[in-house]
């Protein structure tokens, strides 16, 4: 086992939460996130062999779904990203690689990301001031890419709030955005 | 005068507030306008030109010439208009325009001179001579022109934008907007509803009549009470849809806290919204006209709709005596509001032979009000009899009515074109209406109450079925209907001046003039007059102007047309278009795996693109920059080195065809790349212009890590993403990024290899033979950490870069610093970065400009000729290979001490610095410690030719003038022992 502490994308030891309002805003680091690109010709061997990995069908199109042990959403035309807790799933690529085979090219995304775990009573208002999306229209398991604050992230809306993924070099930045938009409104 | 009884106002609450530092009182409810007229305040400012004193001429967001400086420090903002103003304790506000005083402005001369200030006396008069232009002419207009002067302070304020969604978007709450959200509201549908005002109920509220057995106020509060109550509608008072754009999108502005003194705490001053709408019911209403007679502009001259609305509304009147001028029926509701408000009325003066009669007042028939009198502020009207003669009346407030004009603006913000009606006098919006848009109420020239709800609730209703949703029967309220009654006058003749445009001072006889000479297209009658060019954008005049030039050309109103409506419909501040991308949130930044820890050392730092990159790590008794740096290449080179490079664009690239791809890619061969291999690979664009560098790593058989530099590591993806999915979208190819996935640090100099054997755990052998050059491969660290270590150099040095994922980016750069301290091991930035590899020669973003070529840089036979590759072709044009064409070299000053900078150009010596006599230029130059030099490289004509020539290296931007020798530009180790070590 190495002993090399990880900082969280904020740059903490420990996941930064914030309470504005009714809305709460946790960093979220323990997210291990592998992307799943189907290979040219294998597209039905890789939704199936996905399904299986999940638990589930492979998600369909702005859909996110949740299996017993993974989860996965829709980024691209036969291209998902697949999540699972980073404590226990940190070499996630490696293991998808392993059950995918080749129908699909696997590649380590976990710290490409920085994700937030949004909640609370408000969270359209509070998203009416950071992006295009119309959440109030958009059902437990939708999963959306869209533009906050200049960057591109995906937006998945779960029963028990919003899940933000950007990229996490800008963590601070988007964190600011985040905040400052629940501060507008509440 | 405030009236004794009567109006929307809060009588129970006094506010305070200053205007050009004196200090009245209002009441909530009162606008800026309304408060100063009700404490006898007609004189609000100057006009444009002619420093004219003006007050108001409408009650609403049309004004041309109420304008006032509104706050004051970095809130500051000018031309705000006093009829859309609400009152809040505590404002402040300056009339414009106009110096020393209000009341005496010395450019009032400029109102005697008004036979030279004609329409085009700029380009009349400025014409010679030719060299007055820019030194004499230009700062006097400039100093001249213009009405508020603008803040130089921050704007202390935030700005948000905005996204809503919505079935149907209602734009206007008058009768019409709310009959049609009573009635999409009671159907279930999202409904948005966006009115200027900050009361809603746009004229109901102006207006005496009553609505079933309620006042139409009352009438409004209540729709207005109903509408809040649905939990599907929403209401966005105070804001003005200012443009309609593509696919049912309108923007908005929200003016969230422009009623108060200043914003709650992180609460916005004003949102930008953008609305996604799936229909919209225009339901703007109309704006009234003036008709244009001598001196017309007067403060105390306003339109008989402002004038009736400031003593129902706002129960203010600028005078006790007024008179009415009309051409049509409306006219007279006016002289019937302000009789029973207790106001006198001295006369209506009706253009028509055959007016109305009206009890308790004169009405003249057939007259014209043919002049006025008062300086500051109307003291009386001429007016000219049916029978010729002439009468004088004395009145302080004259209110014209010249007929209605559908506000159509936003019909046409897609250049839809609108249509005369004759019946109404006035244009009706056209057929072609932006995508989803319909029309209700007065801006559909329905001019009753009853129609205006009547269409209104049928809009809504026709909308609702559209959407597939069904509407209640509405229960619209008895009102009046009175049918129009309009004979069309534009304005009353003369020689005097007599206004159309009172903002931008353009009177009739400036379209006379404009006639006269040739400018008879509305378009250039705009541009020439600059009639309707103004903030207000012509809203009570481009009628009356097109009208009078339909006149002159003795063509119909519909021929002569009118001019292009476009966005915004009222001004935007620019604070809210910026939204909250200013000063240090102006874009999001990029920051590195190592930045805490890099700040923790003090380091100073660049941006580079969006990232902050660390540029140099000062240490104590380190006075400058350079010798920071040359510290840290002097540490570098003689022993080992750490710089974060993981801005590199990083790209995983797999499948089957990886390698053919990447060989199509890049112009040299990546097919028989090795597994556990790096390869250098130059990328050109089809036009055989260089475009990116960087390396590939085989890791597999089928999967390759590309890395770009780190300003390109977008459009590179781009351009790989576009090759895959329409070049060959037969080749199985996935690309993803990883640049933010790995924190990756450059670990340079003879002592690397021991440093990294310390960090890479044991049972990874990174000898010479076991891991050569270029050689690459998947290790752990730290005790079992995954990892990748890539045996590149950029600096010239034994040298790898080290990749692990990013959350131990952080610990990993500490590692590095304990585990080098016994090498004393230097950070290093990007400063140090770029000095060791033009040292070494190595091309950068100033060599791959987007000019050069594989052949310029040195490269040309990496273009492989026996495969095809983007760009191949092009590069191979006769253009691109002329035997004296640029070639990449390096230069030495003759004075090792003498600074070579960047941009300068190559000359012979003696010759003159002209741009015939150009021979290529620097790219890039630094100090370099190592050779105690001044050194650069650059292009140069024939370059490979010319070694051991001295030349000049001229700026003749800064001055600098440098003799340099061309030398070749791998300055340090050409023959890549040290990297081979």
């Amino acid at each position: 086992m190495h002993d090399l502490p990880p900082l969280t994308a904020l740059g903490g030891t420990t996941p930064l939460q914030d309470s504005i309002g009714p809305v709460t805003f946790t960093e979220s680091p323990d997210w291990a996130l592998a992307s799943v690109a189907a290979r040219l010709g294998q597209e039905e061997g890789c939704r199936t062999a996905l399904a299986a990995a999940l638990g589930g069908a492979a998600p369909a199109i702005a859909a996110h779904v949740q299996g017993p042990d993974l989860g996965a959403f829709w980024t691209g035309p036969d291209i998902w990203m697949v999540e699972a807790p980073y404590h226990s799933h940190e070499t996630l690529a490696l293991t998808l690689k392993a059950q995918l085979g080749d129908c699909a090219s696997v590649t380590e995304q976990s710290d490409a990301w920085v994700r937030f775990d949004i909640s609370g009573e408000g969270l359209e208002q509070v998203f009416a001031r950071l992006c295009n999306l119309d959440l109030a229209r958009m059902a437990a398991g939708t999963a959306r890419r869209s533009v906050i604050e200049h960057l591109g992230c995906y937006v998945i809306r779960r029963a028990d709030g919003v899940h933000v993924y950007g990229p996490r070099s800008s963590a601070r930045s988007l964190h600011h955005a985040l905040i400052s938009a629940a501060r507008a409104v509440f | 005068m405030r009236l004794g009884t009567g109006g929307q106002i809060n009588r129970a609450r006094k506010i305070s507030f200053r205007f050009d530092g004196q200090y009245f009182r209002g009441h909530p409810g009162d606008t800026l306008a309304s408060a100063l007229l009700a404490n006898g305040v007609r004189l609000m400012g100057r006009s444009f030109k002619y420093h004219r004193p003006r007050g108001v001429l409408t009650a609403g967001s049309e004004e041309p010439n109420a304008l006032v400086e509104l706050r004051t420090g970095g809130r500051q903002e000018p031309n705000t208009r006093a009829t859309t103003i609400e009152l809040f304790d505590g404002l402040q506000a300056k009339s414009q325009n106009a110096w020393p005083s209000l009341k005496f402005d010395a450019l009032a001369i400029n109102d005697r001179l008004s036979n030279f200030l004609t329409a085009g006396f700029y380009y009349k008069t400025f014409m010679w001579p030719a060299a007055f232009w820019e030194k004499l002419y230009e700062p006097i207009i400039r100093r001249a022109a213009g009405l508020g002067s603008i803040t130089t302070k921050a704007d202390p304020d935030l700005y948000d934008k905005g996204f809503l969604h919505c079935d149907l978007l209602i734009i206007g709450a008058g009768p019409s907007g709310l009959a049609a959200a009573l009635t999409a509201g009671r159907a279930g549908a999202r409904v948005i509803v966006a009115d200027e005002d900050f009361r809603m109920g746009g004229r109901l509220n102006a207006e005496t009549f009553a609505l079933g057995d309620q006042s139409g106020a009352d009438w409004a509060t209540r729709a207005v009470a109903e509408l809040d109550s649905m939990p599907n509608v929403r209401l966005l008072p105070r804001t003005t849809i200012f443009g309609a754009f593509d696919h049912g999108i309108y923007g908005a502005v929200e003016r969230v806290s422009d009623h108060l003194l200043t914003p709650s705490p992180d609460k916005p001053r004003q949102i930008l919204w953008r609305i996604y709408s799936k229909r919209a019911l225009l339901c703007a209403g109309a704006i009234e006209r003036p008709i244009a007679f001598a001196n017309n502009d007067r403060p105390g001259i306003m339109t008989a709709s402002a004038l009736r609305a400031y003593v129902n509304r706002w129960a203010a009147s600028p005078a006790d005596t007024v008179a009415v001028f009309t051409n049509n029926d409306d006219g007279y509701r006016t002289a019937t509001d302000l009789m029973d408000a207790g106001i006198t009325v001295a006369a209506v003066i009706d253009t028509r032979t055959d007016a109305p009669a009206l009890r308790g007042v004169e009405v003249l028939a057939g007259a014209q009000v043919t002049d006025s009198a008062g300086r500051l502020g109307l003291r009386s009207v001429t007016v000219r009899l049916a029978n010729g003669q002439s009468r004088n009346l004395k009145v302080g407030a004259l209110g014209i009515a010249g007929g209605w004009n559908p506000n159509v603006a936003l019909t046409c913000h897609q250049r839809g074109r609108p249509v005369w009606n004759d019946a109404i006098a006035a244009f009706m919006p056209g057929a072609d209406l932006p995508q989803g848009m319909q029309v209700a109420g007065a801006a559909q020239g329905q001019f009753s109450t009853h129609a205006a709800l009547q269409t209104g609730a049928a809009g809504a209703a026709a909308i609702m079925a559209d959407l597939g949703l069904s509407a209640p029967a509405a229960d619209l309220p008895q009102a009046e209907d009175a049918p129009v009654n309009i004979t069309p006058f534009w304005h009353v003749g003369g020689t005097k001046r007599a206004w159309l445009d009172f903002q931008n001072d353009v009177t009739v006889k400036d379209v006379k003039l404009a006639h006269q000479e040739n400018f008879r297209s509305v378009e250039h009658l705009k541009r020439y007059t600059t009639l309707g060019m103004a903030t207000d954008q012509g809203k009570t005049s481009n009628m009356g102007g097109l009208a009078v030039m339909a006149e002159l050309t003795g063509q119909s109103i519909q021929a002569t047309g009118t001019t292009i409506f476009r966005p915004p419909y009222t001004p935007v501040a620019m604070g809210v278009l910026a939204g909250r991308s200013t000063g240090q949130d102006f874009r999001p930044t990029r920051l590195t795996p190592s930045h805490t820890w890099a700040t923790e050392q003090g380091a100073v730092f660049v941006e580079v693109g969006l990232w902050l990159r660390a540029q140099f790590f000062p240490r104590a008794g380190e006075k400058t920059w350079r010798e920071s740096v040359d510290r840290e290449v002097l540490a570098t080179r003689a022993s080992v080195g750490v710089c974060d490079v993981t801005t590199l664009g990083k790209i995983d690239v797999q499948g089957r065809d990886a390698a053919a791809f990447l060989n199509r890619i890049y112009c040299n061969g990546f097919a028989k790349l090795a597994v556990g291999r790096v390869r250098y690979g130059l990328m050109l664009r089809e036009d055989g212009i260089a475009m990116d560098d960087g390396t590939a790593a085989r890791l597999a058989e089928d999967h390759f890590v590309v890395t770009t530099t780190t300003a390109n590591a977008v459009p590179v993806y781009r351009h790989m993403e576009f090759a895959r999915q329409c070049l060959w979208p037969d080749m199985d190819v996935q690309l993803i990024s990883t640049t933010e996935a790995w924190a990756q640090y450059a670990i340079a100099g003879p002592n690397s290899r021991k440093l990294l054997q310390k960090i890479v755990d044991p049972a990874f052998d990174l000898s010479n033979e076991a891991f050569p050059f270029m050689a690459c491969g998947e290790v752990t660290v730290c005790g079992g950490l995954r990892a990748r270590v890539f045996r590149i150099s950029f600096s010239g040095e034994l040298a790898y870069e080290l990749a692990v994922p990013t959350r131990y980016g952080d610990a990993l750069m500490r590692r590095l610093m304990q585990a080098g301290a016994e090498f004393d091991v230097t950070p290093y930035g990007t400063e140090a970065l770029g000095v060791m590899r033009i040292e070494k020669g190595h091309a950068a973003g100033n060599e791959l400009n987007g000019q050069t070529t594989a052949r310029d840089l040195g490269m040309g036979r990496m273009v492989s000729d026996k495969k095809d590759s983007i760009g191949a072709v092009l590069s191979r044009r006769e253009g691109l290979n002329q035997p004296d064409g640029l070639r990449l070299v390096g230069f030495r000053p003759k004075n090792p001490q003498a600074r070579v900078l960047a941009g300068a150009h190559l000359l012979e010596i003696g010759a003159k610095a002209t741009a015939a006599n150009d021979l290529g230029y620097v790219t890039s130059a630094c100090y370099s410690p190592n050779l105690q030099s001044y050194i650069a490289i650059g292009f140069l004509k024939a370059g490979q030719s010319r070694m051991g020539d001295v030349l000049r290296a001229a700026s003749p931007l800064t001055g600098d003038d440098v003799d340099v020798e061309i030398v070749p530009a791998h300055f340090i180790d050409p023959e890549g022992e040290r990297l081979r070590a």
